[in-house]
C-alpha cells in the first residue's frame, strides 16, 4: 500500500487492524478522487478524467493481496487501481495535469497511467484490448517460473469485445496466473446492460465453458472481498487462470467530474440505493460499531489523510508552478 | 551451397533462438508441417514447444500476448503467412504496441517483431496479396523493413530481434525461393542503409522487396541500350534513408519508384515528396510511379495481368516519359531473351514456385 498509509501505522496513530488500513485505503482513493473533481473546473487537470468513486472497494480488498511483484493492468477508470497498488500520487497528479513530473512524463494522461516501479503495468482505454496484454505479461511470469500473478480489471462491457473471448481460451490453454477482476457497475457510458445483453446470457456457464474458473460476488464490502478471495488468489499463484465477476456502483459520470443523475439514464431508486452501498460507508460502520475505532479516531483518520491529499496537491502545483502558468484559464 | 530467402531466414531464427533465451517464436503454422513455408523447420524440436509455438487462431490477443512479453523483457516474433492477417490484430499493433513506449514514458522497449508475407499471384486475390508497409509506416513508434534478397533477409531479422523498437518485418512470398546473387557475403554496416545494387548515372530507380528485383531486370535490360541505371534497394521503409535517395537524384536528375502496394497515398508519393522538396529545380523530368492500381488485387490470373504492372510496359513508360532514345521493340526483345519464363504463366514467379502457394 501507499507509503503515506504505511507511515501513518508505523507511528502508531491508528490501530492496526487490517481493516482499518482497508478504511485508510478506501479514505485516500475517494479523498483524491473528490480533489479532482472539485478542482477540475480550474481546468487544471487537463484530460478526460473516469473517476473510481463507488468502485474503490475491489480495488483495495484485491490490491491487498498482492505484492509490489505482482502485476496489474488497468482501464480508463485506472485512478483507485493505481493508488491501491502502491502508486505514487504526487507522479499521478502531475500526469493527469500534463506536466513532465508525471509518471508517464505527462504523455499518458489519466486514461494511461503505467508505473512498472510498483508493478502497475498499463492502463489501457481501448475496452477489452487490455486482455490480450496481460495475457503476455502472465505469460512471461509462467516462463519466468515466478509466484508473482498477473490481475487484469475490466468493466462490463468487456465482455462484448472479441479480445476478451480471445485472451479468456489462451488463459485457459496456457494455464496462467491471471486473475480477471471484473468490475460490473453495468453501465458501458451511459448503455445500461439490458441493451447489451440478451436476457438470456449466463455469465457463468459462458466463462466456465471457455475452460476459466468463475466466481460471483458483491463488490461493495471491502472486508468480504478482502477476505474472500485469499483462496482465488492461491489458486491463480498456482497457475489457475480464474475471472472474479464483481457487482459495483460507478456513483459519478462516465466521465467527467460531476454526479449526472439529472440525465435520468438510471431511476431515482437505483440512485439511491448507492446510500446502503458506499464502501467507505459500509466500512466506516462496520468499524465503529463493532468497537475497532472509535469515532473520533475515525475523524481523525479521515483528516490526516485529506490533509495529506491537499499537501500532495499543493506540492504537485508548487513543482509545476512554470508549467501550470501557461494554461492559466484567467490570463 | 547457397541457401534460399526461406533458408537463411531459418538460419537467423536458429542462431537467435541459440543464442538468447529472451527470444520466442509463434504465429499460425510455426508448429505445423508446414512450418511457414519452411522457414521455421526443425525450430520446435529443437528448442522446445515453450519457446516455438503454434498459437490459436486469435491473431488480435496473440499480438497482444506479443507484447506482453515484450513489456516483461522477452523478444517475441509473431508471425503472419499472409500480411493481411494482421489487420485482424491493427488495434493491437497500432493503439498498443506502436505506442506503449511513448506513451509509458518511456519505462519500456518493446523489443518486438511482427513478420508479414506478401502474396502474388495464382489466385491469392483481394485479401492474400496486401502489402502493408505504407500503413504500417504512417504509424509513429513502428519500424517497417523489407529485405529483396536472402542474405539481406538474413541480416534484418536479426537485427530487427535484436531492435529494441517494434519492427514490422515485410517479407514477399516471391522471394522465397530465391539465392543469394552477391558472390561473398556482404558487408552491411548499416542495414538500415538503403542498399544501391547497380551503380548508375542516367537515371534512379528505387524500389523495395521483390519490386527490386524487377528494377534490377529493367536496370539490365537498359544497361544493353547503354543507359546507365542506378537501382536503390530501400530495405527500411520506415525510417527511410534519404540521403542515399538524394545523393543519387542529384547525380541523375532523374527517378522512377516501384512499390509493391497501391499507388496512391503510399510509399511512392512520400518518398517523392522528399525528392521534390530537396531537388526541385535540379530535376530534369518529373519522377516516374509505378505502384497497383486503386481497385482489390483480383484473384483471376487473366484480371491480375493487368493489375501488376509488367516489365514491359515500364520499359515503355520509361522511355516516352524521360525521353531516352531507344526503341521500345529493342528493349522488349532483350528483356525476352535475358529473362525467359520458366513457366507458362506470368500469375507466378519465374523461378522456383509453381502454384498452388
Amino acid at each position: 500500500v501507499n507509503q503515506f498509509l504505511n507511515s501513518l501505522f508505523e507511528k502508531d496513530l491508528i490501530p492496526r487492524d487490517s481493516r482499518v488500513k482497508m478504511l485508510a485505503s478506501l479514505h485516500l482513493i475517494r479523498s483524491i478522487e473528490l480533489l479532482i473533481s472539485e478542482n477540475y473546473e480550474e481546468q487544471i487537470f487537463r484530460c478526460p478524467v473516469h473517476l473510481s468513486i463507488g468502485q474503490e472497494a475491489i480495488a483495495v480488498g484485491v490490491s491487498l493481496h498482492l505484492t509490489v511483484e505482482d502485476k496489474v493492468v488497468s482501464t480508463h477508470r485506472s485512478h483507485a487501481h493505481y493508488i491501491a497498488k502502491g502508486g505514487d500520487i504526487f507522479r499521478m497528479l502531475s500526469e493527469l495535469i500534463g506536466s513532465s513530473w508525471g509518471c508517464c512524463k505527462g504523455r499518458g494522461g489519466s486514461m494511461h497511467i503505467f508505473d512498472n516501479s510498483v508493478g502497475f503495468m498499463a492502463s489501457i482505454p481501448i475496452v477489452g484490448s487490455s486482455l490480450p496484454i496481460a495475457i503476455g505479461l502472465a505469460l512471461a511470469e509462467k516462463n519466468l517460473n515466478s509466484k508473482n500473478l498477473v490481475v487484469a480489471f475490466i468493466g462490463d462491457a468487456a465482455l462484448e469485445t472479441g479480445a476478451f473471448y480471445e485472451s479468456l481460451n489462451l488463459a485457459a490453454l496456457k494455464e496462467l496466473p491471471l486473475l480477471i477482476v471484473l468490475e460490473d457497475n453495468g453501465y458501458s457510458t451511459f448503455s445500461n446492460k439490458l441493451v447489451r445483453w440478451p436476457a438470456s446470457k449466463n455469465v457463468r456457464e459462458t466463462i466456465q465453458g471457455m475452460g476459466v474458473t468463475y466466481f460471483y460476488g458483491k463488490g461493495d464490502d471491502v472486508e468480504d472481498i478482502y477476505k474472500n478471495i485469499s483462496d482465488i488468489i492461491k489458486r491463480v499463484r498456482s497457475y489457475e487462470p480464474i475471472l472474479l465477476h464483481l457487482e459495483t456502483f460507478r456513483r459519478y459520470e462516465h466521465c467527467g467530474p460531476n454526479l449526472d443523475d439529472k440525465l435520468g439514464y438510471r431511476s431515482k431508486t437505483e440512485i439511491e440505493s448507492y446510500l446502503d452501498r458506499d464502501p467507505l460507508k459500509i466500512l466506516e460502520l462496520k468499524l465503529v460499531d463493532s468497537g475497532v475505532i472509535s469515532e473520533k479516531n475515525l475523524k481523525a483518520l479521515a483528516h490526516q489523510i485529506n490533509d495529506y491529499v491537499q499537501d500532495s496537491f499543493m506540492s504537485m502545483k508548487n513543482h509545476n508552478r512554470d508549467y501550470l502558468a501557461k494554461f492559466r484559464t484567467s490570463d | 551451397v547457397s541457401l534460399t530467402y526461406t533458408q537463411y531466414i531459418n538460419k537467423a531464427f536458429d542462431e537467435c533462438l541459440h543464442d538468447d533465451p529472451s527470444i520466442l517464436l509463434f504465429g499460425l503454422g510455426v508448429g505445423d508441417v508446414g512450418a511457414v513455408f519452411g522457414s521455421t523447420a526443425n525450430l520446435q524440436t529443437k528448442y522446445g514447444a515453450d519457446r516455438v509455438f503454434e498459437i490459436p487462431l486469435s491473431e488480435n490477443a496473440v499480438t497482444g500476448m506479443a507484447l506482453g512479453l515484450a513489456m516483461q523483457g522477452f523478444r517475441p516474433v509473431m508471425m503472419h503467412q499472409r500480411a493481411d492477417f494482421s489487420f485482424i490484430s491493427a488495434e493491437q499493433i497500432i493503439n498498443q504496441i506502436a505506442k506503449t513506449s511513448y506513451m509509458s514514458g518511456d519505462i519500456y522497449k518493446i523489443p518486438l517483431v511482427i513478420r508479414m508475407i506478401v502474396g502474388r499471384g495464382w489466385g491469392q486475390g483481394p485479401t492474400h496479396a496486401q502489402s502493408p508497409h505504407a500503413i504500417f509506416s504512417h504509424i509513429p513508434g513502428l519500424q517497417v523493413v523489407a529485405p529483396a534478397t536472402p542474405l539481406e533477409g538474413y541480416y534484418l531479422m536479426k537485427e530487427s530481434i535484436y531492435c529494441d523498437n517494434p519492427v514490422i518485418f515485410i517479407e514477399h512470398r516471391w522471394l522465397h525461393q530465391t539465392v543469394e546473387q552477391s558472390d561473398k557475403e556482404l558487408i552491411m554496416p548499416n542495414i538500415y542503409k538503403a542498399r544501391i545494387m547497380k551503380p548508375g548515372s542516367d537515371l534512379t530507380i528505387i524500389s523495395l522487396s521483390y519490386g527490386v528485383i524487377e528494377c534490377l531486370k529493367i536496370a539490365e535490360v537498359l544497361a544493353e541500350l547503354n543507359l546507365k541505371v542506378e537501382v536503390i534497394n530501400l530495405r527500411s521503409i520506415q525510417p527511410w534513408d534519404i540521403n542515399t535517395v538524394i545523393q543519387s537524384v542529384t547525380k541523375t536528375k532523374k527517378a522512377m519508384l516501384l512499390d509493391i502496394g497501391h499507388i496512391e497515398f503510399g510509399l511512392t508519393g512520400e518518398i517523392s515528396s522528399v525528392i521534390y522538396t530537396e531537388l526541385f529545380n535540379l530535376m530534369s523530368h518529373p519522377i516516374l510511379r509505378f505502384g497497383l492500381p486503386m481497385e482489390p488485387t483480383p484473384s483471376s490470373a487473366a484480371l491480375a495481368i493487368d493489375h501488376y504492372p509488367s516489365i514491359e510496359n515500364m520499359l515503355q513508360k520509361i522511355k516516352n516519359h524521360f525521353g531516352f532514345n531507344f526503341e521500345l521493340k529493342k528493349a522488349i526483345q532483350i528483356f525476352v531473351d535475358k529473362f525467359p519464363y520458366k513457366t507458362k504463366h506470368r500469375d507466378q514467379p519465374d523461378i522456383g514456385i509453381i502454384g498452388p502457394f
